[in-house]
């Protein structure tokens, strides 16, 4: 498990060092000089000179990837241009409203995904199962600014039961979590439907039931634990789709974290905190596989055993 | 008070004429109501309260109102007027400025405001380390050259006489200096308090204004509280105001229907824009007033087949302003010369080059290119201008010019404009001139002068007339006010005669500004799209 554990890691900063230099180098590839944007409209080739200067833009981009790495070994992610203050704590500042977001996004697609899965699983093919299927697929194709902006105009404007935009309460984060949650839960219900039937299907659970077990024993101690696997992964790979759709959602209803944050500094060319966001979203990317790598094996004996 | 000098506020500021000001402030003290506070949204995160770096017109209003300067403009007007100075001095030769300070200014640090203040800060915005975008604003002052040019830590020409007399020394007499001195860049600021940031003075300011930063949690909220010890008698009129950031527009004129927030800062989509214009819902809440802007089509002088004047004149004569006014909803005024209406030197009678389909076709064959030919439009990718610049490309298809659109993110458009013998037209809409100040020479040097015309510059249609420099340069020297009026006849005709002989852009409209803002708020609405403040959160009030 530690050697596991190890080679997990290596890889991990093999891939944070690649997601860097490719970074690094797409944005210089670009064709706006950010030293011609901090320096203003009026300026004249002397101060652009000067800017380009001060940024370090004048060496050869190998150095400036070689210094930007020696800051990141320090700790250093560089200095805005556009807020001319230090990248690290700009995006620690915003780190935990989308930590929060996504996780209580996961939880919302959990719980909606298990729930209307179970259902759909026990009652296939009737009633039902359809109507779940059906809206599983409405949720599924929805895209998310459009969810967004009806469950903020229905539920925030006009019936007013939440805060339309902002941050702090528990009900600030109910209609962005739903927003999230709402595409994962319909693909979350499909997974754990098929699983189910297919589990549903063999012999011990036939087995289980001539043994004379209730419906619900049999569902929960004996299907559900072997249907949730697939699920463990998913979320897992659901914190890397979360990096990108945050963006979307932090944008409609006005939530501080770094999907706004690189939002608002691709616009701008921004370039150290492009890469600083893009550098902890991969981070979390690969953090979160590591952990449902590492957790399948405890809840799978099976895995275990390999 | 010249006559001159009254004309030209009238001009500037369209309704409020400096007679008029008086009269409407006192009205409206009598209905503040006293220890307000009001909530004001934005989108995007205010980047930075440094004075000499911020530069965007939603930091530009609250650095406004946190810092002091040495002159200023009366709420919702465009004349200078004395405000850390108590007076000051101009010698006869326009080249020597002398400010007495008053001499109980503090900042918020509670250290009195002093002359090597003045020297200190502005030095600050003019050193290079400092990276400001409004350096060259103070081009004119003694020993700029050499300051850019890393050779000097220290301006000559700036003098501290005593504690309270600073003396501005120029290479030549300058029209609108004053006007760069009230602008945020020219911001008096404590050394001290700069050192102690570390370089995050924008993060953490410190100034004499009406305003101090109480609060700042970074993508959330700004906190400005009143500056008790204000140096202005009766300012502020709101005890505090609250920036909200990260607010789509959309969501904040629902938060503002509902009386959650007080202005909308980043004002109605174009696409609502009727809508809420006809809404009886929305009545009395719009501020909608012409800017000091300018959207235009830059023609390259140096790209085949722009580099002939007939076919530049051409092309002015293709486009049909009206329809591309009326794909905004009516949001601006069609445009015929390169200053905007409210602009001293704009000249009423000149009539610019018609909308006349067969005319310009005549031009083109004139010019060898009866099939027509071949070109690029770049365009800022952000709506309402891809759809405007389609607009361009249909009137363009009609005279047998073929237009490729380049739809670009703002920097990549702005980095293609500044790249000698690129981008053949670029539709400047979302990128548009809005002037720093009401002069005409704003409209010239940054933007058609020769010395503009450089990679990285403004001059997207890198002309260079040797003829208009001297010209430029003569205007700029008569000095304000005393030969104001000379003086925008001059730039007037400066200005005229470009596009009518050389025409390097297609004027093609002048945008409206607006901002929706709550039932409570009062006051006129030149303090809510202020000409040089944008919001001017000093004269803003809350009704009774």
């Amino acid at each position: 498990m530690a050697f596991v554990v190890a080679r997990r890691l290596i890889q991990a900063f093999l891939i944070l060092l690649g997601v860097a230099a490719i970074t690094f180098l797409l944005l210089y590839a670009l064709p706006a000089d950010p030293a011609v944007l901090i320096a203003g409209r009026s300026a004249t080739p002397q101060m652009v000179a000067n800017v380009r200067h001060e940024l370090g833009l004048d060496q050869p981009l190998v150095m400036q990837f070689l210094h930007y790495l020696g800051g990141l070994a320090e700790g250093d992610l560089g200095r805005s241009y556009t807020q001319r203050t230090a990248v690290l704590p700009l995006i620690l500042a915003r780190l935990p409203a989308t930590l929060i977001l996504m996780a209580a996004g996961i939880l919302v697609e959990v719980v909606l995904g298990l729930t209307f899965g179970i259902i759909a699983a026990v009652r296939r093919g009737g009633f039902v199962d359809r109507t779940v299927m059906m809206l599983s697929f409405v949720g599924v194709s929805s895209p998310q600014f459009v969810v967004a902006l009806l469950l903020l105009y229905v539920f925030a404007a006009k019936l007013g039961w939440f805060p339309m935009s902002g941050f702090g309460t528990f009900g600030h984060i109910v209609l962005p979590a739903t927003t999230l949650g709402v595409l994962g839960a319909g693909w979350y219900a499909r997974m754990v439907r098929s699983a189910m039937i297919d589990v549903l299907n063999h012999d011990y659970v036939r087995t289980a039931r001539a043994k004379g077990l209730s419906g619900r024993r049999v569902i929960f101690r004996h299907v559900l634990p072997n249907a949730i696997l697939p699920i463990i992964a998913m979320v897992g790979i659901d914190i890397g789709q979360f990096m990108s759709g945050v963006v979307v959602v932090e944008a409609v209803y006005g939530w501080p974290g770094i999907g706004q944050l690189a939002w608002q500094a691709i616009q701008q060319v921004d370039v150290p905190i492009i890469m600083g966001v893009t550098l902890v979203s991969a981070f979390a990317i690969v953090v979160g596989n590591l952990l449902a790598d590492v957790i399948a094996p405890f809840i799978d004996p099976r895995i275990r055993a390999q | 008070m010249t006559n001159g000098l009254l004309k030209r506020a009238a001009l500037t500021a369209l309704l409020a004429t400096s007679a008029l000001v008086p009269a409407y402030m006192a009205h409206a003290e009598d209905e503040a109501a006293a220890g307000a506070k009001i909530i004001v949204t934005y989108k995007d995160d205010i980047a930075t309260l440094d004075p000499a770096i911020g530069y965007d017109w939603q930091n530009w209003s609250m650095i406004n109102a946190m810092f002091s300067r040495l002159v200023d403009y009366p709420a919702g007007t465009s004349v200078i007027k004395p405000s850390l100075a108590e007076s000051y001095t101009v010698s006869d030769d326009g080249k020597t400025y002398t400010f007495k300070l008053h001499t109980d200014v503090k900042f918020t640090n509670g250290r009195p405001l002093v002359a090597s203040d003045v020297k200190y800060s502005i030095e600050r915005t003019i050193n290079p380390k400092t990276q400001s975008p409004g350096a060259s604003f103070y081009h004119s002052i003694v020993g700029y050259d050499a300051m850019v040019g890393g050779k000097a830590d220290a301006l000559d020409g700036v003098k501290v006489i005593d504690d309270h007399t600073v003396e501005f020394t120029l290479t030549q007499p300058d029209a609108t200096f004053l006007n760069d001195l009230a602008l945020n860049f020219a911001s008096i600021v404590p050394k001290e308090a700069v050192e102690a940031a570390g370089g995050d003075f924008g993060k953490k300011p410190i100034g004499s204004g009406a305003f101090t930063l109480k609060e700042w949690t970074v993508g959330q909220r700004l906190v400005f509280e009143k500056n008790p010890d204000y140096f202005v008698k009766g300012r502020p009129r709101i005890d505090g105001y609250t920036v909200e950031i990260g607010q789509e527009p959309l969501v904040a004129l629902l938060r503002l229907q509902k009386g959650e927030i007080d202005i909308a800062g980043d004002g109605i989509p174009p696409a609502k824009y009727l809508e809420m214009k006809n809404s009886k819902d929305f009545e009395g809440m719009i501020v909608d007033r012409q800017q000091l802007e300018t959207s235009y089509v830059t023609l390259n002088t140096q790209v085949k087949p722009f580099d002939n004047v007939k076919v530049r004149q051409a092309v002015n004569m293709a486009i049909n302003k009206d329809r591309i006014v009326r794909i905004i909803n009516g949001r601006a005024v069609p445009a015929n010369q390169v200053l905007p209406p409210m602009m001293p030197g704009y000249d009423k009678d000149y009539k610019g080059y018609p909308y006349d389909v067969e005319k310009a076709k005549a031009l083109l064959a004139d010019a060898g290119l009866k099939d027509g030919f071949s070109t690029e439009l770049y365009t800022s990718n952000t709506d309402p201008q891809p759809r405007i610049a389609q607009a361009i490309q249909q009137d363009l298809a009609a005279i047998g010019i073929k237009a490729e659109i380049k739809s670009l993110a703002n920097p990549n458009v702005i980095a293609a404009g500044g790249t000698q013998g690129q981008a053949a037209m670029v539709w400047s809409g979302g990128l548009g001139w809005i002037a720093d100040y009401p002069d005409p020479s704003d409209f010239y040097g940054p933007i058609l002068s020769c010395g503009s015309a450089v990679a990285g510059g403004w001059n997207w249609s890198w002309y260079c007339n040797k003829d208009m420099e001297p010209r430029a340069q003569a205007a700029d020297a008569l000095p304000l006010p005393a030969k104001a009026e000379e003086r925008n006849a001059q730039w007037g005709k400066i200005f005229t005669e470009i596009q009518e002989k050389d025409a390097p852009w297609i004027p093609v409209f002048n945008e409206r500004r607006v901002v929706a803002k709550s039932k409570r708020m009062g006051g006129e609405d030149q303090i809510y799209i202020d000409p040089t403040r944008v919001i001017d959160y000093d004269a803003i009030y809350v009704k009774k």
